[in-house]
C-alpha cells in the first residue's frame, strides 16, 4: 500500500447551527491511491461536497476532526500557511459550476496565471504565459492565444469548464478533486470533459477524487466507488463489484432508479423521502432506515458499522441482508393476504 | 469600449435639452416676470407693456425659450436683480467654492467609506462590525442640518478649532500658499460634517457587497488555488465589490448637491447652495433658474461618469 496518497481516518466535519454542532461528514475513513479514480456517490445533501471541501481545507466555518494524512502530515492540524502551499500545487480542485467558479472581472488567462504565480512567485511573466498557453492547449482550447484574453462570460460552458480544469492541473497536482465536474454541462460536453479528465489522469498520474451523483459517470470513470449517505460511507468497493453486486439498500436503490432500455418497467423506482437535513439526522441507528420503512427494525444494527463482506468491499449496517424492494414483494404480500 | 463611452455621452444631449426645457417652463410658471420687480410702480402701465413687447416677453414660450437658450449657450444667464450684476459673473465666483467643497466631501466620503466598509464586510458579525454598522445607523437617522449645526457648535464655537463662516480668511492674497491653506482650512469642517453623514450609505453598500462577494464560488476557487486570505480579499473580493460603488458614484454627486445647499447655509460658506437658498427667499428668478440648470447638469454628468467608470471596470458591460 505504498501508493496511498491520502489516508483519511474518522473524518468528521461539523457545522454550527445555533448553538450545536452537526456533522455533515461523519466518521469517514478512506484512502486515495495514486493513479486511481475514487468516485464518491450520493444524493444531494449526503455530504459529498462537504467531504471534498474538508480535504482541501476550504471550509471557513466548520469544525473538522479526525485525520487527513498526506505525506506524513495530518492536514486537519495543518496551519493556514501549510494548507495554502498545498492547495493549488499538490491538490487541485475542479468545481461544479465553472461560470461562478471563475472571477468575472479577470481574463481567464490571468486566472490560470495566478494559480501558477502563487506557487512559483519568482517565475517570469513570459514563462508563465507560455505555460498557460500550453495548459490551454492541453485541455483542448482551440485558440489559446485568443482565449487567454477572454473573460469567462465570453466563453461557452464547456470552454469554461476546461479553463477550470486547466487551473486545477496548472501545477501538476498529486491529488485532483473533481466536485461534480459535469453536472452543469449538457450531455455531449459532459462526455468530452470526462474524456479530458481521463486523458489527464494518464498524463499527470494524480489520484482523482470524483464527486458525482451520476452513476453513469461512475461506471465510466471510477476505479473504486464510495457511496455516501447522510454524511457516512454506506458502501465502498471497486467499481465492478459495486455495479455487479451492490449490497447496501441505498446503493441498490440508487442503481435500481436508473432507467434501462432492456427492461420494460411501468414505473421507475423512486427512493422515498429525502436525505434528512443536518439537524434532523438520526444520531443512532441506521440512517437509511427511515427511507426503507418496510424493512423491519430488527434488521438494522443499533450502531451500524462497516462490515467487510469480501476483500475491499465494505457495507454499513446489517440491513442489507434482509433488504428487498417493495415492488418485488408485492406478489408475496398478496399471497400472504389470501 | 470607446464606442460605448461616445454613445453614452451623446445620450446626455437629449437629457440636457429636456432639462433646460423643464427648467425654463418652471421659471415661466412662476408668478411675475423680469419687469415686475424691477420697475417703479408709478410708471404708466402702457410703457411697461411696450417694454414687455420690446423685450420679447409677450412672445410664445418656445420663442422665449430659444432666446433664453441662445444666451445660456453663450454663458449669458441674464441679470441678477438683487446683485445688479450678470448671473454668470455671480455664479462664476461661487461655483469654484462649491466645486472645492464637493471635491473635499467626496474624497472624505470615500476615505471614510472604503476602510470602514471593508473592515465591516470582511469581519462581519464581530464587535468591530457592530460598531461600524451602529455608526451607519446613527448616520442614517441624524439629519444633516442638525448634525452640521452640532459640529459647528462644538468644533467652531466651543473649541474654536475651525472658522465658523466664509471660504477664506479676509486679506489673504489669491494665488499664494497661505490663501490655499486658508481655503482648505475653511472647507474642512463643512466637508467633514457632510462626509460623515453622506458616507454611511456607501459604507453599508460596500459592506453588503463584500459579504455577498466573499460567499461567491470564485472566492473558493481563489482559495483553492492557494491564495492567501489577504490576497483573496485584495484581489478578488475588493475589486468585485467596488463595482456597485463605482455605479453609485453618480448618485453620490446628486446627493452632494442637496448636501451643499444645507451645509453652505449653515457654515455661511459662499457657494452655489448658499446663493440658491437666498435667491429663493428674495425671488431672484434669473439666478435660481441658472442654478437649477447647473445642478441638473451636475446630476446628468454624475450619471454619465458612473456609467463610464462602470464600463471601464466591468468587462461584462462593454458592448462590442
Amino acid at each position: 500500500m505504498n501508493n496511498v496518497l491520502l489516508d483519511i481516518k474518522n473524518l468528521k466535519t461539523s457545522f454550527r447551527i445555533k448553538d450545536d454542532y452537526y456533522a455533515a461528514v461523519d466518521n469517514v475513513s478512506l484512502t486515495v491511491r495514486k493513479n486511481e479514480v475514487l468516485a464518491i456517490v450520493g444524493e444531494s445533501g449526503s455530504g459529498k461536497s462537504a467531504f471534498a471541501f474538508s480535504i482541501m481545507g476550504l471550509h471557513t466555518r466548520a469544525k473538522i476532526e479526525g485525520e487527513i494524512n498526506y505525506k506524513g502530515n495530518n492536514l486537519v492540524e495543518a496551519n493556514a500557511n501549510q494548507l495554502k502551499k498545498l492547495r493549488g500545487s499538490e491538490m487541485g480542485m475542479i468545481f461544479q459550476d465553472a461560470l461562478s467558479a471563475l472571477n468575472p472581472l479577470m481574463v481567464v488567462g490571468a486566472q490560470i496565471d495566478e494559480a501558477i504565480f502563487l506557487h512559483n512567485p519568482k517565475s517570469s511573466k513570459s514563462m508563465r504565459k507560455k505555460q498557460v498557453i500550453s495548459l490551454l492547449n492541453m485541455v483542448g482550447i482551440p485558440r489559446p492565444e485568443k482565449t487567454y484574453f477572454q473573460y469567462p462570460h465570453e466563453l461557452s460552458g464547456g470552454m469554461r469548464q476546461r479553463i477550470v480544469i486547466a487551473m486545477a492541473i496548472s501545477n501538476q497536482p498529486e491529488i485532483l478533486i473533481a466536485d461534480e465536474p459535469t453536472t452543469a454541462l449538457d450531455v455531449t460536453i459532459q462526455s468530452q470533459i470526462l474524456d479530458l479528465i481521463k486523458e489527464l489522469k494518464e498524463k499527470i498520474h494524480a489520484g482523482i477524487v470524483l464527486i458525482t451523483h451520476d452513476l453513469g459517470v461512475v461506471a465510466e470513470m471510477a476505479d473504486r466507488v464510495a457511496v455516501m449517505y447522510a454524511g457516512q460511507i454506506v458502501e465502498i468497493a471497486d467499481v465492478y463489484t459495486l455495479m455487479e453486486n451492490p449490497q447496501h439498500p441505498y446503493t441498490r436503490s440508487l442503481l435500481n432508479s436508473i432507467p434501462t432500455l432492456s427492461e420494460v418497467k411501468a414505473d421507475l423506482h423512486v427512493i422515498q423521502g429525502v436525505v434528512p437535513s443536518l439537524q434532523n439526522l438520526p444520531r443512532t441507528g441506521c440512517r437509511f432506515a427511515s427511507r426503507i420503512p418496510w424493512i423491519e427494525e430488527s434488521a438494522h444494527e443499533t450502531s451500524p458499522e462497516l462490515h467487510e463482506i469480501s476483500p475491499g468491499h465494505f457495507v454499513r449496517c446489517t440491513c442489507y441482508k434482509d433488504f428487498y424492494f417493495p415492488e418485488q414483494a408485492k406478489e408475496e404480500r398478496n399471497y400472504v393476504a389470501n | 469600449m470607446w464606442k460605448l463611452i461616445v454613445r453614452r455621452t451623446f445620450l446626455t444631449i437629449p437629457q440636457i435639452i429636456i432639462l433646460s426645457v423643464l427648467v425654463f417652463i418652471l421659471a415661466q410658471a412662476m408668478p411675475g416676470d423680469a419687469l415686475t420687480g424691477l420697475i417703479d410702480p408709478s410708471i404708466d402701465p402702457a410703457t411697461i407693456e411696450a417694454m414687455r413687447e420690446r423685450l420679447g416677453l409677450n412672445n410664445p414660450w418656445y420663442v422665449q425659450y430659444i432666446d433664453w437658450i441662445k444666451g445660456v449657450a453663450q454663458g449669458d444667464f441674464g441679470q441678477s436683480f438683487r446683485f445688479k450684476m450678470p448671473v454668470s459673473e455671480l455664479i462664476g465666483g461661487r461655483i469654484i467654492n462649491t466645486l472645492w467643497l464637493s471635491l473635499a466631501t467626496l474624497v472624505l466620503t470615500y476615505l471614510i467609506a472604503i476602510p470602514l466598509g471593508i473592515t465591516s464586510g470582511r469581519f462581519n458579525d464581530t464587535w468591530l462590525d457592530r460598531a461600524i454598522t451602529g455608526y451607519t445607523y446613527v448616520g442614517f437617522a441624524a439629519p444633516l442640518f442638525i448634525f452640521a449645526l452640532v459640529m459647528l457648535f462644538i468644533f467652531g464655537f466651543q473649541l474654536s478649532w475651525f472658522p465658523t463662516s466664509g471660504s477664506v480668511a479676509p486679506g489673504t492674497e489669491p494665488g499664494t500658499f497661505a490663501y490655499f491653506m486658508s481655503k482648505l482650512y475653511h472647507l474642512l469642517l463643512p466637508a467633514l460634517s457632510m462626509a460623515l453623514i453622506t458616507t454611511v450609505s456607501t459604507v453599508q453598500y460596500l459592506r453588503s457587497e463584500i459579504i455577498d462577494t466573499k460567499q461567491k464560488d470564485f472566492i473558493v476557487t481563489a482559495r483553492a488555488k492557494g491564495a492567501s486570505e489577504s490576497r483573496v480579499y485584495n484581489r478578488h473580493v475588493l475589486r468585485n465589490s467596488l463595482l456597485p460603488i463605482a455605479a453609485f458614484f453618480g448618485y453620490e454627486i446628486t446627493g452632494l448637491i442637496g448636501g451643499t445647499i444645507f451645509i453652505e447655509n449653515i457654515f455661511g460658506y459662499p457657494g452655489m447652495g448658499e446663493l440658491f437658498l437666498s435667491s429663493i427667499s428674495l425671488r431672484d428668478y434669473s439666478v435660481m433658474t441658472a442654478l437649477v440648470l447647473l445642478f441638473g447638469l451636475a446630476a446628468i454628468i454624475g450619471a454619465l461618469l458612473s456609467d463610464i467608470i462602470l464600463s471601464l471596470v466591468d468587462p461584462r458591460i462593454r458592448i462590442k
